[in-house]
């Protein structure tokens, strides 16, 4: 009976990827204590973070991919009504209107099109079941570029660049054709003088301070100077879990969230920077596997682009951390404490893992 | 075959999603490999390097404060300055009771209830680690306590800071502006610009006057030092350091001599000057009266204080230059006069005969002159010598209101003048499209007949009125008015001067700015309405009076001065420029309730010019209160000219 009720639960779990997220939790968990000044209550409100994440990976992962085709569109045009509605009536915190408040709660669009941009451009690819022409990359495209637009004016240039990112694996993976591919690189590149002679002065600087932060060390600057410092003085096997001397004292911010990876560097030093791309490496893999294995367009295009957007955000978290990319306010995917990020993740891992188990039981019945 | 190639078709599609997926695949391998080779350059190969920053010491970017650009006059006298005071800081977060220590620390210098209060309210603003000053302006005594009692305050520091001081005080506060502390809206506008970062260590910025609009050129550019500190948060060892370039100073048109004797002339009352070079389009003298202190803001104002200037009857807070809006008066009809004369209009030896008053036709309403029975035979000239209302009333009527808006508009009327101090008002020029836009009412006539003597809707500033003169004396060409003549670039010492814009050339007969030029030197000659302006002056002053009427007089009602309120008294309103034949000088003053152009404003335009134009200082003289304005202007009463009076319903 008991062993059947599990069955049950876990009938579309993906038991690897379960591991993998849970082990990696666990190491995010322990960096949190220490960043957050060994806060219980932080640990306990991140610890809730993940128990409701799970909850809707676990309902998520039991619907099938053919229902999830279905609500692609509602969702995605539902996520650009939300967006149009942020630019017309949106809060404004520190200069950007990200927020809409709905009376009882306030929610940020933008998040939702993490998923529901990809979603729309694999029903899109999925209705065209022939070889997709050029035309339909133009209208999916654009179908991609209104929501960035509308995400990017808030102004949140990060995630726009992020949803960006994830409808690109779509159109990638749909076939985009190699020689467009190499002429939209040339063609944007021929095109950056343009661009640049187009801008007014501090607008210039403002883009040379995000491409060289050293230019302004009391702004942006100052972030990547103190990060690179906890990370290098980190060593090889690092200070120690709650060692961290950089993490400890006031000279890193935003520790808890964006910068988590400078207090894991600092006191797991260059050994635990290794397992945890390791980690990484292993989600990513199966996820790859899901794809590759995945029966219909829909569910094997979303399948590549949720992967492969796990892995934009660590990369770019990461690189951001270590001082090779400008600072844009990305968190470490299962590591930096938040419950939107754990949400919209986990969520991503959900349609995985229904991709995954719904597959098996097609083929065994 | 159909079936084969879409199998086919579909094997050649799986072939290349995972062809794709393995090329992306592979674009992971590399980016996480491009991180571990990171972690490795940090962490190994330059891991004595980090590990010297972060283990031994810990390093900080500290931000210098530069030093604020000085405004000084075109003498060299300074208007705003700084100085060195010491402040006493707290460090929140490095201090274990803030309460004990606070009790503690007042034993040994003085803490107000007001020191306090700014403090918790500082405190609630700033970070736990950002260093808060206690009290500010210690004196050497003081500071002297502390520091052999320092040991004992672990987190509490003296600090010298920098303090924006104004040594003229009240002089010209309108225009100088003031600075005060950075709030939450500065910071949204400093990051909109994008120039938040260079304003780490300040906390100060310009909120008004010059030292707001030329924010960007007396700030100067923040340096940073990265310091090594020690585990009690002291610099140790400096790493690398950028110094601080220093805010440019400012050079100001203005003489301080000039608009102290110009803002002495006022005495008591209230209202502005302006007054302009003309060739130049240079401020001379920028008078918003009454004035105020500008050092109560520097560091946050009081609230008494405050109250006691927002709440005065006097408004001294209100920039009346170019914020007071006032119907122009008479002082309109010069330019009213210039635009029948390019039209063609009224030009010598065309003459009216002045009955007293004029009627529109098919109308019984009479527009009556200010001066009952009429100024007999008027030309253009003599019209506008005597201020002859009946006059230009005729003239506003043929020209017709577009015409005589649009002819008017080029000296500057209802349009900002572009001076480089921000917050300056429009004015208003009316026309019937604005009046259907805002009243939803056509226009009537009547209101043309009107604004021919600069009453009804038409509202200037003292400083458009000033420009406008300026114009007119520069024979039509239009320069924007700067107040700051050059900036004086810190680094190199030199000198950039402010560059002359030219807004606007109107084409003018030279025939036509010579009557009107003739008709306002008479106007400071016997017979003119500002004769005694003029009397011994040396030099040919061409002028204008103007009164502006505060509250309506019915048709029938006679004006008395003695049984209104002081404060619903006309204002009185006076142009002019010197010397006449070659001007110098262009003004314009507007004397709050003065009552009559010629008496209450004229003298103090006077003054200035003597000063300007000879470098002769104002015989002293008690300053006139405005209770005792009636008494002194009435020797004036006697001339006819200064009882100037419109009606209109």
């Amino acid at each position: 009976m008991i062993s059947q009720f599990l069955q049950s639960i876990f009938k579309h779990i993906d038991s690897f990827l379960l591991a993998c997220l849970l082990f990696t939790m666990l190491v995010g968990l322990f960096v949190l204590y220490s960043a957050s000044g060994q806060s219980f209550a932080r640990l306990n409100a991140q610890l809730i973070n993940i128990v409701v994440a799970f909850g809707v990976l676990w309902v998520v992962s039991n619907i099938p991919p053919h229902h999830l085709e279905r609500v692609a569109v509602p969702i995605y045009v539902l996520g650009v009504l939300l967006l149009v509605a942020v630019a017309l009536f949106g809060e404004v915190s520190h200069g950007a209107r990200r927020w809409l408040n709905l009376g009882v709660t306030k929610i940020q669009p933008s998040e939702i099109m993490r998923i529901a941009a990809p979603m729309m451009l694999a029903w899109y690819f999925a209705k065209r079941e022939a070889m997709p022409r050029i035309a339909d990359f133009i209208i999916a495209a654009i179908l991609l570029l209104v929501p960035v637009a509308l995400i990017a004016k808030q102004p949140d240039l990060g995630t726009s660049l992020l949803v960006a990112s994830s409808g690109f694996y779509v159109l990638f993976l749909a076939g985009l054709s190699w020689k467009f591919l190499v002429g939209g690189v040339v063609a944007a590149g021929a095109m950056m003088p343009v661009f640049w002679s187009m801008l007014h002065d501090y607008q210039r600087k403002r883009i040379e301070i995000l491409i060289d932060p050293s230019q302004d060390p009391l702004g942006a600057g100052y972030h990547t100077i103190q990060a690179t410092i906890a990370l290098g003085s980190g060593g090889v096997t690092g200070k120690g879990w709650l060692n961290g001397t950089q993490s400890q004292l006031d000279f890193l911010p935003e520790r808890t969230t964006d910068f988590i990876f400078a207090v894991f560097g600092e006191e797991f030093g260059m050994v635990g920077g290794l397992l945890l791309l390791v980690l990484f490496t292993l989600i990513i893999g199966r996820g790859l596997v899901i794809a590759s294995q995945a029966k219909s367009t829909f569910s094997r295009l979303l399948a590549g682009s949720i992967t492969l957007n796990f892995f934009t955000y660590a990369f770019v978290n990461m690189g951001m951390v270590s001082g090779i990319l400008p600072v844009v306010g990305v968190p470490l995917p299962l590591i930096s404490y938040g419950g939107t990020s754990m949400l919209s993740l986990l969520l991503g891992f959900g349609v995985l893992m229904s991709i995954q188990t719904h597959k098996k039981l097609v083929a065994s019945g | 075959m159909r079936s084969r190639t879409e199998l086919k078709n579909y094997q050649h599609e799986q072939y290349d999603f995972k062809l794709r997926l393995a090329v992306l695949g592979l674009g992971v391998l590399l980016g996480f490999g491009l991180l571990a080779a990171r972690f490795y350059y940090l962490q190994v190969y330059r891991y004595d390097y980090y590990q010297t920053l972060a283990e031994n010491n810990r390093i900080s970017v500290v931000p210098i404060t530069p030093n604020r650009g000085l405004i000084s006059d075109k003498n060299g006298v300074v208007l705003a300055h700084n100085f060195f005071v010491y402040t006493l800081e707290i460090t929140p977060s490095k201090v274990a009771g803030l309460d004990a220590t606070i009790a503690e620390l007042s034993k040994l210098v003085e803490v107000s209830s007001v020191d306090l209060k700014r403090f918790k309210k500082l405190q609630t603003q700033s970070h736990e680690f950002e260093s808060i000053p206690l009290r500010t302006h210690l004196n050497e005594v003081e500071a002297a306590k502390f520091a052999v009692n320092r040991y004992r305050f672990p987190g509490v520091e003296i600090k010298s800071r920098l303090f924006r001081h104004y040594p003229q005080g009240k002089l010209g506060s309108h225009m100088i502006g003031y600075i005060g502390r950075i709030n939450d809206k500065d910071l949204d506008s400093l990051e909109a610009k994008g120039v938040l970062s260079n304003y780490k260590g300040s906390d100060h910025i310009g909120k008004s006057g010059i030292e707001q609009s030329y924010e960007a050129e007396l700030h100067g550019t923040t340096g940073f030092q990265q310091v090594e500190i020690d585990a009690d948060g002291k610099a140790v060892r400096v790493l690398s350091s950028t110094a601080p370039v220093s805010g440019n100073n400012l050079v100001l048109s203005v003489d301080s001599k000039l608009q102290e004797i110009a803002e002495t002339a006022f005495g008591e009352r209230r209202g502005a000057l302006v007054a302009i070079q003309p060739s130049t389009g240079e401020v001379l003298a920028y008078v918003s009266m009454p004035t105020f202190d500008p050092n109560l803001f520097v560091d946050g104002i009081d609230l008494d204080s405050w109250k006691l200037l927002n709440d005065s009857l006097d408004k001294p807070l209100i920039n009346r230059p170019m914020r007071g809006l006032y119907p122009p008066g008479s002082t309109f009809k010069p330019f009213a006069a210039l635009a029948g004369l390019e039209a063609g209009k009224r030009t010598p030896p065309y003459s009216i005969n002045d009955t007293g008053y004029y009627v529109l036709p098919n109308s019984s309403h009479r527009y009556r002159d200010w001066k009952p029975g009429g100024h007999g035979q008027v030309d253009m000239r003599r019209a506008i010598t005597v201020s002859c209302d009946t006059f230009f009333y005729g003239l506003a009527m043929e020209l017709g209101i577009e015409r005589l808006t649009d002819f008017v508009r080029h000296f500057g009327f209802g349009r900002r003048s572009g001076i480089d101090i921000n917050g300056e008002m429009e004015g208003l020029l009316p026309t019937p499209d604005w009046k259907r836009r805002r009243y939803k009412q056509p226009w009537y006539m009547g209101e043309t007949v009107i604004v021919g003597i600069g009453q009804g809707y038409t509202l200037v500033t003292p400083l458009q009125l000033a420009q406008a003169t300026a114009i007119l004396a520069n024979k039509g060409q239009a320069i924007e008015p700067r107040v700051v003549s050059g900036i004086v670039d810190a680094k190199a010492g030199t000198v950039r001067p402010m560059q002359k814009v030219i807004v606007d050339k109107i084409p003018l007969d030279e025939k036509n700015l010579e009557i009107v030029k003739l008709g306002m030197m008479d106007v400071t000659q016997p017979g003119g309405t500002a004769a005694s302006v003029g009397a011994n002056a040396g030099y040919a002053i061409a002028a204008k009076t103007g009164t502006a009427q505060v509250i309506g007089i019915k048709q029938n009602e006679k004006y008395n001065e003695k049984n209104i309120d002081e404060r619903h008294r006309d204002h009185a309103l006076f142009v002019a420029y010197a010397p006449a034949e070659d001007p110098k000088i262009a003004l314009a003053v507007i004397v709050e309730n003065g009552g009559h152009g010629g008496s209450a404003a004229g003298p103090i335009a006077r003054k200035v010019m003597d000063y300007y134009l000879l470098g002769k200082l104002p015989q002293v003289e008690p300053s006139p209160a405005p209770s005792k304005d009636t008494g002194a202007t009435q020797a004036d009463t006697a001339a006819p000219d200064t009882l100037e009076e419109t009606y209109h319903d």
